[in-house]
C-alpha cells in the first residue's frame, strides 16, 4: 500500500528520505521525521492493537504522550521493547512494530470474546470473580490473569544496549520548549542564568508548530526556531530535545529521560541508548502546556476516533491525513482549527458545537470558508467496528440530557474537543495544591512548596499573548534575582485568534433504550458503567475509585481521561469536580525504560570491587573468591580436583602443623592520635585501657548503647598518643562513624583525632608452630624470642628495607604474627613471606581455613556477634570492666541481660562424629515433638575440626552454661537434616591457650 | 534527594550523607546514677515529630563531620543546618 493519505505538500518531514519499515510483518514505506503513528496513519492503517480487557479494536488518538492506546512491541537492532508509543517513537530504518494483546492476529483476535461478554466483567470483576476456592489462586487464578494480563512481552535476552547516567546543576530548568517554555529561558539566558531547556519531542516550538498564529510578523515555526538557534549559541544555556523531564522530587531535582540514540539509523559506538539526568535546579519553570479533553460518546474507542488537536498536528507536522471525511465534535472553538486545516488541505469536514449558535473570529472564519456546521449538536455514537464508518448523531435538547432528533451520517472518522486540560504532574508531584479552575474546568497548580513556577497553557493560560507576556517576565525575574542583571527584553507583538467561552459539556447522553459503551479510559477499559458501579457498591473516595477501576492506571496515567472520570464521579454524587478532588500524580510522568533507570551499575559494574594489594597473586594461584562486602577475598587456593572442603582441611592443617599465611588486608585499621586517646578508648572497650604500656596490643569488645556487642579487634599502643585500632572486615565503616559520633557530638572535649587507615595498609597473617622461625629469616635484625616479642607484642621492623609493623596477634589459636606494610608493598611482602616461608613447608589460606581455625578454638565472629549477643553471651564476661564507665555498660545492668537462663556460646559435636551440622539449624530437646518445638538455640558457625578429625559448631544456647555434657538434636528444616549432638565447651582445641603465648 | 548544606563543605546532595537520628537527645553522664526509665529513655524512645525536627546528619562521603539539621519532616524542607556546638 503507498502512501494514500500523505499530502502532496507540507509537514516538516524530510520527504527526500523514504524509510521503510514493518509492522505486524508488512513492509511500509514512511519518511524521515515521521513517528511510527504518522508514517502507519499516511499509509491508512488505523487498527493497530486491542484493548486491555475486552479486546476491542483500538487506532491512535492522540498524536505524543496524550496517546493511550499505540502501545507497540518494537524491535530496534535486535532489541525487543515491549510497550512502546507508537506516536512518540521517531521512524528508522528497519524499524519493526507488532501490536500486542492480541492472538492470533489484530485482525482476528479470540481475546475479543470478552467484548461480547463485558456485562460479565464489570468494574471489580477480578476481585469480585477469583476469591474462592482460596486453594485455586496460585494453580488456576493466577496464571490465568497472568496470561491474560499484561500488554506487551518483556524480552529475556539480556540488555546489549549501553545507558548513562548523568548529573547536572542549573540556575533554571525549562521544561518544554512552546511559547511559554522559549520565552521564560530565553529571558532568563539574557540574564546570564545557567539555563536548560528539555523539550519532549524531536522539535522545538510545542504548539507554535501547529497554532496558526505571528510573533513579530514571524510564524510560530520561524519565531522559534530563531529563539532555539539564538539560546544554541549562547554558552550558559543547554538546550535538549527528546528529553522528558518525568519526575520532580524534593529540592528541586528534576530526574530527566534523555533518548539518544533510539531515532539514530547508526549510532556512533560511544552514544548510548538513553541517559537519565539528574538535574538540581534553583528555579524550575514548567511550561509543559496541556492536553486536549476528549468527549465521551459511544463506541467513541473505534479506531477513526482522534483528539481533534492531533488530528492537526498530523497534518501540520507529518503532512498525514487522518481521514478523508472527518467529523469535527467540540465543545470549543479549537475543534474548528482543525476544521480550517481540514479544508486548506480539500477535505470537507463537518462540525458539531455543542453550544449555540455563535460567532467567534474563528467560527466566523470556518462559516466563510463554506465549513458545514451544526451547532447544538453530539455524536451519540460511532458505527464501525475495525473503523468508524459512521456516526450517529443527534440535536440536543436545551438542557443537553437528550436528543430532539437523530440522524445517522457517513464518515470515516470523528476528531473530539472537550476543551484543555493544564500538564500540571509535575507541579503537583513538586507538593504543590492544585486548585480547580471553574473558568476552564480543570485543576492549575496553586502555591508553591518548592521553587517552582507554572506558565502558559499549564498554567490555564491559554492566549499567547498573555503566555509570551507571562513567560518573558516570569524568566526574567526569576534569573535576576540571581545572577542580579537585568536585560531588558521587548516583548513581542503577536496575532491569534480570539476564542470565545467553551461550553461545560464532557458527554453524551444516551438516548432511551440504549447501553453503547462509552470509554472514560481508552488504556484500562474503563467505561461510564463501571465507574457508575464502583459508586454503586459504594466506593466513595476517588482514590478507591480510581483503584477498584483502573481509571487512570497504567502508562498514559489518565492523561486523557482523569477530569472526564472526576466530572462522571461529580455528576452521579452531586457534587462538584473540586469537591471530589483529584487522585495523586506520581513520577514518572511517561514510562523510563528500566535500563535507563539502572545506568552503567550491571554487571560486574554493579558495584565497585574492592582489592587487596595482593589480589593478582591470589588470582595466579588458584584463588577460589568469596565477596566480603566490597572486598574479594580468597576462600581458598585450589589445588588440582579439590572442592572446598578438601582444600580449607589441608590449608588449616598446614597451619597447625607448619606455618600459613592469610592476607588481612581487608581488617579495618583506624589510626587514633591525640592526648586523650586513652581516655576515648577506655570509654570505648568494654575493657580497661588506660594502663596499656606503648609497644603492646590489646583486644577489645564495644558496645552500641543497648549492651549488643558491636565490634571487637585489637588495638596497639605504637607511641605515646598514637593507637592503631583494628575492626573486623563487614563493620569497620560503621566502626569509625561510631568513633567519629562520639568525639564529635557526645564528648567533644577529648582531643582525639581517628582516620581510616584500612587502605594505606596491607596485611599478612603468618600462623603456625613454624611461625617465629620464620618471622626470624624476614627480620634477622630483630628479636624475635618470645621474652622479647610476647604475646600482644609489637615491634617495627625493616622488611628488606621496607617499614613493617609486627603484632604477636593471633584469630587461629597458633602461634602467630600479623605484619602490616604500607600497601603499596603489599606484593613485596607477600611474595617473601612465600619465598622465605617455603622452607617451612608455608601454605597460603583462605577465610574458609581460617574459619575452621578459630571456631575450633572458640573464638567468636560475625556469625557469634550477629547483634543480638551481649558479652556474657559469647563469653567474654571477663573483659566487661566493673570499675569504669563505658559505651552501652548501663545497659548490661537490665534485668534480662542477668536471668540466670540467659544464652550463653558453647561447642557441639554430632554424636556420630561424622554428619556436618547445618549453619542456622535449631537446637530442640526432643526432634518428634509436636510443632511448636521449643527451641533452645541455634547453631551459629560449623566446620571440620582438623584438630579432633570430626564436626565441630558454636551454638548460641539457653541457659548454655549448665547444658554442657547434654544431648540436644540440630535440626535444619533448610536441610531437612536432624542430627544428635552432645553440648561441650566452645574451646574444642588448646583451653588453656598454650599454643598463641609459646 | 535532598539537598543538604554541610556546615563545613556547603552544598551537597543527600547521597554523600548519612542520617544520624534525634539531634536533640544528650548522652548521660558517664559514671551517673541512673534509673532504668531514664536510661530506656535515652537509649531507645524518640519522638518522631511529625514538622519541624533536628536531626543528625553524618558527611559520610566528604568532610566527615557530624553536623545539626533543621529539617521539617513532612515537607522535607530545611531551615537551618549547624556544627553541634552552635
Amino acid at each position: 500500500m503507498s502512501q494514500n493519505f500523505r499530502l502532496n505538500t507540507g509537514g516538516l518531514i524530510n520527504r527526500d528520505k523514504p524509510i521503510e519499515f514493518k509492522f505486524n510483518g508488512k513492509k511500509y514505506i514512511g519518511y524521515e521525521g515521521d513517528t511510527l503513528a504518522s508514517a502507519l496513519l499516511a499509509n491508512g492503517i488505523h487498527l493497530i492493537g486491542r484493548s486491555f480487557k475486552y479486546h476491542r479494536p483500538r487506532g491512535f488518538f492522540g498524536a505524543g504522550v496524550d496517546e493511550p492506546n499505540a502501545k507497540m512491541q518494537v524491535e530496534i537492532n535486535g532489541c525487543s521493547e515491549p510497550n512502546i508509543n507508537a506516536t512518540e517513537i521517531e521512524l528508522v530504518n528497519g524499524l519493526s512494530a507488532s501490536s500486542q494483546n492480541c492472538w492470533p492476529s489484530v485482525n482476528f483476535d479470540i481475546g475479543a470474546i470478552n467484548n461480547f461478554l463485558n456485562r460479565f466483567f464489570p468494574a471489580g470483576f477480578y476481585y469480585k470473580t477469583f476469591m474462592w476456592p482460596k486453594s485455586f489462586w496460585y494453580r488456576v487464578y493466577e496464571p490465568f490473569i497472568r496470561k491474560a494480563a499484561g500488554l506487551g512481552i518483556a524480552s529475556l535476552e539480556k540488555d546489549k544496549e549501553r545507558y548513562e547516567h548523568k548529573y547536572e546543576y542549573c540556575d533554571l530548568l525549562v521544561t518544554g520548549s512552546g511559547p511559554a517554555g522559549l520565552a521564560s529561558a530565553y529571558a532568563a539566558a539574557k540574564n546570564g542564568a545557567k539555563v536548560i531547556l528539555a523539550e519532549d519531542k524531536p522539535r522545538y516550538g510545542g504548539t507554535l508548530l501547529t497554532d496558526d498564529v505571528t510573533i513579530d510578523n514571524l510564524s510560530g515555526k520561524d519565531w522559534s526556531e530563531k529563539i532555539i538557534s539564538e539560546l544554541k549559541e549562547m554558552p550558559n544555556v543547554i538546550v535538549k530535545n527528546r528529553s522528558q523531564v518525568f519526575g520532580y522530587y524534593d529540592h528541586n531535582m528534576m530526574v530527566m529521560f534523555e533518548r539518544t540514540g533510539d531515532h539514530l539509523e547508526k549510532k556512533p559506538k560511544h552514544t548510548p541508548r538513553q541517559r537519565l539526568w539528574y538535574i538540581r535546579a534553583k528555579e524550575v519553570l514548567l511550561s509543559t502546556g496541556s492536553i486536549e479533553r476528549p468527549i465521551v460518546f459511544g463506541n467513541n474507542d473505534t479506531p477513526g476516533v482522534f483528539l481533534s488537536a492531533a488530528a492537526k498536528e498530523y497534518m501540520k507536522v507529518y503532512g498525514v491525513l487522518i481521514g478523508k471525511k472527518p467529523i469535527i465534535f467540540t465543545n470549543n472553538d479549537s475543534g474548528y482549527e482543525t476544521a480550517i486545516e481540514f479544508k486548506k488541505n480539500g477535505v470537507n469536514p463537518i462540525v458539531l458545537d455543542t453550544r449555540e449558535d455563535q460567532n467567534s473570529e474563528l467560527i466566523n472564519e470556518a462559516k466563510d470558508l463554506d465549513i458545514k456546521i451544526k451547532f447544538s449538536y453530539a455524536v451519540i455514537v460511532a458505527h464501525g467496528y475495525k473503523k468508524v464508518k459512521s456516526a450517529t448523531i443527534g440535536k440536543l435538547n436545551k438542557e443537553k440530557i437528550d436528543f430532539e432528533n437523530t440522524e445517522q451520517i457517513d464518515c470515516d472518522s470523528i476528531c473530539v474537543s472537550g476543551f484543555w486540560t493544564p500538564t500540571v504532574h509535575l507541579a503537583s508531584q513538586s507538593g504543590n495544591k492544585l486548585k480547580f479552575n471553574d473558568s476552564i474546568d480543570a485543576f492549575v497548580p496553586e502555591k508553591s512548596k518548592q521553587n517552582e513556577h507554572s506558565l502558559g497553557a499549564a498554567n490555564g493560560t491559554f492566549t499567547l499573548q498573555d503566555t509570551l507576556k507571562n513567560s518573558f517576565n516570569t524568566g526574567s525575574e526569576v534569573s535576576k534575582s540571581i545572577t542580579k542583571k537585568d536585560e531588558k527584553i521587548q516583548i513581542p507583538n503577536t496575532n491569534e485568534r480570539k476564542y470565545s467561552a467553551h461550553d461545560k459539556f464532557w458527554c453524551s447522553p444516551l438516548p432511551k433504550g440504549k447501553n453503547y459503551k462509552r470509554f472514560v479510559d481508552f488504556q484500562n477499559d474503563v467505561a461510564v458503567s463501571d465507574i457508575e458501579v464502583a459508586l454503586r457498591e459504594g466506593y466513595r473516595s476517588i482514590e478507591h475509585v480510581k483503584r477498584y477501576t483502573t481509571l487512570g492506571m497504567a502508562t498514559d496515567q489518565g492523561r486523557t481521561s482523569n477530569l472526564n472520570g472526576l466530572q462522571l464521579v461529580a455528576n452521579v454524587e452531586k457534587k462538584i469536580v473540586p469537591q471530589v478532588g483529584h487522585t495523586t500524580f506520581r513520577p514518572p510522568f511517561t514510562p523510563v525504560t528500566i535500563g535507563t533507570i539502572v545506568g552503567r551499575e550491571v554487571g560486574k559494574e554493579y558495584m565497585p570491587i574492592r582489592k587487596t594489594p595482593m589480589h593478582h597473586w591470589h588470582e595466579k594461584n588458584n584463588a577460589v573468591w568469596v565477596d566480603a562486602g566490597a572486598w574479594k577475598r580468597p576462600r581458598y587456593y585450589k589445588r588440582g580436583n579439590e572442592n572446598l572442603f578438601e582444600a580449607s582441611k589441608r590449608e588449616a592443617k598446614n597451619v597447625r602443623k607448619y606455618v600459613g599465611v592469610c592476607d588481612v588486608t581487608t581488617l579495618g585499621k583506624i589510626d587514633i592520635k591525640g592526648p586523650d586517646a586513652a581516655e576515648f578508648l577506655n570509654r570505648v572497650y568494654t575493657n580497661a585501657w588506660l594502663k596499656l604500656p606503648i609497644g603492646k596490643a590489646r583486644y577489645g569488645v564495644m558496645l552500641r548503647e543497648d549492651g549488643i556487642v558491636m565490634d571487637d579487634g585489637t588495638t596497639t599502643r605504637i607511641s605515646e598518643n598514637h593507637y592503631h585500632m583494628t575492626t573486623t572486615t563487614a563493620q569497620a565503616a560503621n566502626v569509625l562513624s561510631h568513633l567519629e559520633y562520639y568525639l564529635q557530638i557526645v564528648w567533644p572535649e577529648l582531643n582525639v583525632n581517628v582516620v581510616s587507615t584500612t587502605e594505606q595498609w596491607a596485611g599478612a597473617a603468618i600462623a603456625g608452630p613454624k611461625s617465629r622461625d620464620l618471622l626470624a629469616k624476614l627480620f634477622p635484625k630483630i628479636d624475635v624470642s618470645n621474652e622479647a616479642l610476647p604475646f600482644m607484642g609489637y615491634v617495627e621492623g625493616d622488611l628488606f628495607g621496607v617499614k613493617a609493623r609486627i603484632f604477636r596477634i593471633s584469630f587461629s589459636g597458633e602461634l602467630a604474627y600479623e605484619i602490616n606494610v604500607e600497601s603499596d608493598f603489599g606484593l613485596f611482602m607477600w611474595e617473601k613471606i612465600i619465598e622465605i616461608g617455603e622452607e617451612f613447608n608455608i601454605q597460603p589460606y583462605g577465610t574458609e581455613a581460617l574459619s575452621t581455625l578459630r571456631i575450633e578454638m572458640g573464638h567468636v565472629a560475625g556469625p557469634e556477634l550477629d547483634g543480638r549477643t551481649i558479652p556474657y553471651d559469647v563469653s567474654l564476661e571477663g573483659l566487661v570492666s566493673k570499675k569504669k564507665d563505658f559505651i552501652g555498660k548501663r545497659s548490661l545492668a537490665k534485668e534480662a541481660f542477668n536471668k540466670a537462663d540467659r544464652q550463653k556460646i558453647v561447642g557441639l559435636v554430632p554424636l556420630d562424629r561424622k554428619s556436618s551440622i547445618p549453619e542456622g539449624s535449631h537446637l530442640v530437646e526432643n526432634k518428634n515433638a509436636k510443632l511448636p518445638n521449643p527451641k533452645l538455640g541455634h547453631v551459629s558457625s560449623s566446620c571440620w575440626s582438623v584438630e579432633n578429625n570430626n564436626p565441630f559448631s558454636l551454638a548460641i544456647l539457653k541457659d548454655g552454661k549448665n547444658m554442657i555434657g547434654k544431648k540436644l538434636f540440630a535440626v535444619s528444616p533448610l536441610k531437612n537434616t536432624s542430627i544428635e549432638v552432645e553440648v561441650m565447651s566452645s574451646h574444642y582445641v588448646d583451653h588453656e591457650g598454650k599454643r598463641v603465648r609459646s | 534527594m535532598l539537598n543538604i548544606k554541610c556546615p563545613y563543605c556547603g552544598d551537597r546532595s543527600q547521597k554523600e550523607f548519612a542520617y544520624g537520628g534525634d539531634g536533640t537527645i544528650t548522652r548521660p553522664k558517664l559514671n551517673q546514677e541512673i534509673s532504668d526509665e531514664e536510661w530506656d529513655n535515652f537509649v531507645y524512645l524518640r519522638k518522631s515529630p511529625r514538622g519541624k525536627h533536628i536531626e543528625l546528619w553524618h558527611h559520610i562521603a566528604g568532610c566527615r563531620q557530624w553536623f545539626k539539621v533543621e529539617r521539617d519532616t513532612t515537607t522535607h524542607e530545611i531551615f537551618r543546618t549547624f556544627k553541634p556546638e552552635e
